[in-house]
């Protein structure tokens, strides 16, 4: 499982525009890697080009490499449904699938990938509620639909739904931006439980959460309006927020700008 | 919706008290909030409520609007009914279960309208069959699979079939197609003839004024109907949750039978019964398309017949004396009971679908 990303000279578009120029890093195996940087700075497309969801939007492309285990996701010859079949993700808004049951949205990857057996898709749904911290709660109702859920609920739903899969890196953007402090210290707890076995990357808006679960951090920022988004530092989380080489990056963490 | 039950609470206190809140002045909610001020001891007059003219006027122009719709409604069903009782009272033939249509008033009238409904409910669920599968894939195709650039523009050609007259499609049903699917009814007549379906029936194939032909017509009509609404629902599905099969690593089909279709079938579906209640009704490219006959409805695509909507209109220049007239109304009302009752149907799809949003 969990495996290693090294990003070579990513550029990243949407039609004409160049919105992230040039990205190079590397993000080590059963580690946490948090971007941060102020709005419009690209952390999140970078986010979805590490699973090639950038490309879902109309006239967006990618140039570069994304190197997963030493393997180009970008390759021609593969293909972006496998990419994301080992990479999952986790939106910023809780999204489960509102038609399904709690155990449906849990074992939806499973099913897309062909698993049939009812046996095996009920001990996938109860092993991946456990690794979400979820069981306790929804044992008892996996028969109702995932929308009944509080909104802390739903979301470590979707990163049970995420992790069923047993992807080799999660990718988390903004997880808890909608949630409220309980939830988010619930999925923050989770985040710590799942970089044992995961590769975890996590956009965040908020420093603190930065500081409180990544073990490295990037910092992104952008040099203005309609400029493209630039990676300015990637260091451990300790030196970046107590001791950053770049002025930009202290100014942002210090809350001078962003 | 994830945080609209935190955010459209409806106990919101404050609202209810605004300066605006003279729509509801005496209703009961407003009852407690307002007692808290009046616990001085003297008795408790209802607020004064500050209603301006323009509110007034606006509010008396919408209410109106309102109960005149229902009032047509109401209406047409009275006359219906006024028009129908004396014709009724005077059959000789059962009128729900009689197959045969006398509404001669110099002979005793004898009108049963049940091969004509059969005739209107198998036509209808004929095109209906036909256009669901079609207008679904012409739905999916446009929010789904069309480039942009293409979508629109071909949605404004489906579009444009709601727009062309009945009576062309009548005519083009009667003069196009119904030669032109002649070797193929024969075809199905002469190897699927076992099948009651394609039994031979009293119309010729080879002019093809039949049920089949008429059906086919119809389908097209539908088309529009269907599709028009099921785009509508299915390019509502919430981006969101689209973007969370793809990151599941779901195939575009799988990303439509996932998300788009659990989203927009309770849409889908209500928009066809919508298409249905609309093929029930279709008149004049049925009446220009089926060849009329007396003998009874046989269950087969080939019989010609008549819906009801068509026996009505071939027999409206008849309508001078009224006992004859009030036979075709008694049955133009049990078309009326069948399109409210599948409509009816198709809006209670529709709501039970929003509590579940």
């Amino acid at each position: 499982m969990a495996k290693r990303i090294d990003v070579k000279d990513l550029n990243l578009f949407y039609g004409k525009f160049h919105a992230v120029d040039g990205v190079s890093l590397a993000v080590p195996p059963r580690n946490v890697t948090a971007f941060i940087g102020p709005s419009g700075c690209g952390k999140s497309t970078v986010l979805r080009s590490l699973n090639r969801m950038h490309e879902v939007i109309p006239g967006a492309r990618a140039e570069g490499k994304v190197l997963l285990d030493g393997e180009d996701i970008y390759a021609s010859t593969v293909d972006p449904v496998s990419v994301r079949r080992t990479i999952g993700m986790v939106f910023q808004r809780p999204n489960p699938f509102p038609t399904m049951s709690i155990r449906d949205n849990v074992v939806a990857g499973l099913k897309l990938a062909g698993e049939r057996s009812g046996k095996k898709l009920d001990e996938v749904a109860e092993q991946a509620l456990r690794g979400a911290n979820l069981w306790a709660e929804v044992k008892d109702r996996l028969n109702r639909p995932g929308g009944g859920l509080s909104g802390g609920q739903q979301q470590r739903l979707c990163i049970a739904r995420a992790i069923a899969v047993q992807p080799d890196v999660l990718l988390m953007d903004e997880p808890c931006s909608a949630l409220d402090p309980i939830s988010t210290l619930a999925i923050e707890d989770l985040i710590q439980e799942l970089k044992k076995d995961y590769t975890i990357v996590i956009v965040t808006h908020n420093m603190q959460q930065a500081a409180r679960v990544s073990d490295q951090t990037a910092f992104f920022n952008l040099a203005g309006v309609g400029q493209p988004g630039r990676l300015i530092e990637l260091d451990d989380t300790e030196r970046i927020f107590s001791n950053p080489t770049q002025k930009a990056t202290e100014d942002y963490i210090s809350g001078r700008f962003g | 919706m994830s945080d609209s039950d935190t955010v459209g609470r409806p106990g919101a206190p404050g609202l209810a008290r605004g300066p605006r809140g003279g729509a509801a002045p005496d209703t009961a909610p407003e009852a407690p909030i307002s007692t808290p001020q009046g616990s001085g001891g003297s008795p408790v007059q209802p607020p004064k409520v500050i209603t301006r003219p323009g509110d007034k006027i606006f509010k008396a122009l919408t209410v109106g609007s309102g109960v005149f719709v229902v009032a047509m409604i109401a209406l047409i069903g009275i006359f219906l009914l006024i028009q129908a009782i004396p014709s009724l009272a005077d059959n000789q033939a059962n009128f729900l279960f009689g197959r045969d249509w006398d509404a001669d008033p110099q002979g005793g009238l004898a009108f049963g309208v049940l091969d004509l409904l059969l005739v209107t409910v198998f036509s209808a669920v004929f095109a209906l069959i036909i256009a669901m599968p079609i207008s679904l894939g012409i739905a999916l195709f446009l929010t789904q699979y069309a480039p942009r650039r293409l979508a629109r523009p071909f949605a404004y050609l489906v579009d444009l079939l709601a727009a062309v007259p009945s009576i062309i499609y009548g005519l083009w049903g009667a003069y196009v197609l119904a030669p032109a699917l002649s070797p193929i009814s024969t075809w199905l007549n002469e190897h699927l003839g076992f099948i009651p379906l394609f039994a031979t029936g009293t119309s010729n194939l080879a002019i093809g004024q039949t049920i089949f032909t008429a059906g086919i017509v119809l389908a097209v009509m539908l088309l529009p109907i269907i599709t028009a609404i099921s785009r509508e629902v299915f390019d509502r599905t919430p981006p969101m949750q689209i973007e969370g099969a793809l990151a599941l690593g779901a195939t575009k089909w799988e990303v439509v039978r996932t998300t788009v279709l659990p989203f927009g079938r309770a849409g889908y579906i209500s928009a066809s019964m919508l298409g249905l209640g609309r093929a029930l009704g279709e008149t004049i490219a049925v009446l220009i398309i089926l060849s009329s006959t007396t003998s009874h409805f046989g269950f087969s695509l080939f019989d010609g017949g008549d819906t009801i909507a068509s026996k009505i209109a071939r027999a409206a220049q008849e309508f001078n004396d009224p006992r004859g007239a009030g036979a075709y109304i008694a049955a133009g009302l049990v078309l009326f009971v069948l399109t409210f009752v599948v409509n009816a149907f198709a809006r209670s799809i529709i709501s039970g679908h929003k509590e579940y949003e």
